[in-house]
């Protein structure tokens, strides 16, 4: 990227827009910490207000005013339609069928979209011990479809990964199907270079968009595979002011909140 | 049911090599018991936690565990359970076994210990690594639909330990909020304490609220804020400052111990280290 093309936006903003405008309105979407939340919340704060939000922590229809920064903040309950046990969350909802978008991060993902946030190297001789799957084996399993929001590098995009904490289409060729999985599996990998979408019958994961300033060659040299390039990769357009304004709003009010002392009453 | 101090509470029921829960989902995580727990020096304990972060974090580096069973081990939002990495990492201050699940597979684990069955049940694990490092994950065949369906052995802790906003003066506990599985860890366990914000005359329980009644409820002691850093709905907030301020100071062993042997081995009680850390100008 040329100094005097430098975008007036960062590119972990565009990556929250684009993941962002993937969501619609009514969507029942079960949404991890992070990168995940803070796209989702956009979109409930943009063009789906209707949007159902689902964290893990077992709060159904939650509206949070700032960005939580655990999954169980007491802001998720407290704006929340409905709290319920966490085996409730699990079994009744998602199990049940009821989720239309997983939306998930991870530490990396590989060329079929599964998922690695257990460890890096070996399990018994861990080289990075990484916190685990959490909720993540199940939600990628169930949901009607997974959205992926991951930072690339060829470090987090990697050929095979070495620990599956999450399913995507297996070894590719309908061995997710295979499986019995109930959900259509990761449908898009929303990236700081553009949008990866499995490609029809291998399932591989390739390059169907890019943002404006990118070039497909450093999208490419950012993957830690030979990453196949759609014919027509489409340019995304660049956020507009109202989504950069909400956004920015939104983490400034998070950033105030989180610095706020909490006060004992004891 | 006996109403009684944290240190006695934990002093008559937990035991060095028991499976210890202390749950709590973001919300009512027990510190003050677990850090009583530090104080008392127990060893040995097999912790049992979905999110083993703060509190586990002080419990391991502290040495108390060699086992631990959880299904996502980090701080939440900010990064790693430093002293839960080394522990698996490197060994330090022990060695750690542990048995990892998915949070649906330990959610249906606390619901079989509850219900006295021998394994959950559930849609799950499927295509992933985790039964491959967790034999304990495995599978059986539906007998109307032919279905496999991945079970888990149920989890039936020793002592389970929860916080709670409130019990009354039979020791009847209301908890309200974010519940995590701190009903189904609490009825699989063999004995349950509770530590509170506060005990009232009348619970004053809504229709439908999640009581757990005395006669289910091994011992309960009235530890206002003792589930600082994590919030009490109604009481107090998240201290997330704090959870952000923790990554410096477990990151590295000799400022975790020397953080350890000042505000909770070097002091008597949880009140003793509210007011070592205002002292030192870090307290809530």
């Amino acid at each position: 990227m040329s100094a005097a093309a430098r975008p007036a936006w960062t590119p972990d903003e565009m990556m929250t827009v684009t993941a962002a405008r993937m969501l619609w309105n009514r969507c029942v979407c079960f949404v991890g910490i992070g990168l995940p939340s803070a796209a989702a919340n956009l979109a409930r704060l943009l063009h789906a207000p209707d949007i159902v939000l689902i964290y893990e922590s077992g709060t159904i229809g939650t509206r949070p005013n700032v960005l939580p920064l655990s999954i169980g903040d007491g802001e998720l309950a407290d704006t929340a339609a409905a709290v319920v046990p966490l085996p409730e969350i699990f079994a009744y909802w998602l199990q049940g069928g009821r989720v239309d978008v997983g939306f998930l991060g991870a530490a990396q993902v590989d060329r079929f979209g599964n998922l690695n946030s257990t460890v890096i190297g070996p399990y018994d001789k861990p080289k990075t011990r990484l916190p685990g799957a959490g909720g993540a084996p199940e939600i990628a399993m169930h949901a009607r479809q997974v959205f992926v929001v991951l930072k690339q590098s060829p470090r987090s995009f990697v050929g095979e990964v070495a620990f599956k904490s999450s399913a995507g289409f297996l070894g590719g060729h309908g061995a997710r199907k295979a499986t019995g999985a109930t959900g259509a599996g990761p449908q898009a990998i929303i990236t700081d270079y553009g949008v990866m979408k499995p490609q029809a019958g291998s399932e591989e994961f390739e390059l169907v968009a890019r943002y404006e300033h990118v070039a497909v060659a450093d999208a490419v040299a950012a993957t830690g595979w030979p990453l196949q390039v759609a014919a027509d990769v489409a340019v995304l357009p660049p956020p507009t002011q109202d989504e950069l304004a909400v956004l920015r709003d939104l983490h400034r009010r998070t950033r105030e909140a989180n610095s706020r002392p909490v006060k004992l009453p004891v | 049911m006996a109403i009684t101090t944290l240190q006695a509470a934990i002093a008559e029921h937990v035991r060095d090599g028991d499976t210890v829960a202390l749950e709590g989902f973001t919300h009512l995580i027990p510190f003050a018991a677990g850090q009583e727990i530090i104080r008392q020096r127990r060893r040995g304990l097999h912790l049992v936690r979905m999110t083993p972060d703060l509190i586990y974090d002080q419990m391991i580096g502290a040495g108390c565990a060699d086992r631990l069973t959880f299904s996502w081990g980090g701080n939440p939002g900010v990064g790693s359970a430093h002293r839960v990495r080394d522990a698996i990492e490197n060994g330090w201050p022990g060695t750690l076994v542990i048995n990892e699940h998915s949070h649906a597979g330990m959610a249906a684990a606390y619901v079989a210990g509850a219900a006295r069955l021998p394994f959950g049940l559930l849609r799950g694990y499927r295509g992933t690594d985790l039964p491959r490092v967790n034999p304990t994950i495995r599978q059986v065949t539906c007998p109307y639909t032919g279905e496999q369906l991945a079970t888990v052995p149920a989890l039936n802790p020793d002592v389970t330990i929860l916080h709670a906003q409130k019990a009354d003066r039979a020791g009847n506990v209301l908890v309200s909020g974010i519940l995590g599985a701190q009903k189904e860890a609490g009825l699989a366990a063999r004995k349950l304490l509770v530590t509170v914000e506060e005990i009232v005359d009348a619970l004053e329980a809504p229709m439908n609220g999640i009581v757990l009644p005395n006669w289910v409820v091994t011992a309960v002691a009235c530890v206002p804020g003792g589930a600082w850093p994590s919030y009490a709905r109604g009481y107090y907030s998240r201290d997330n400052a704090f959870y952000i301020a923790w990554d410096e100071i477990a990151r590295d062993r000799a400022t975790f111990t020397a953080w350890l042997d000042r505000f909770v081995r070097g002091t008597a009680d949880f009140a003793g280290f509210i007011a070592a850390l205002r002292a030192a100008g870090a307290g809530p």
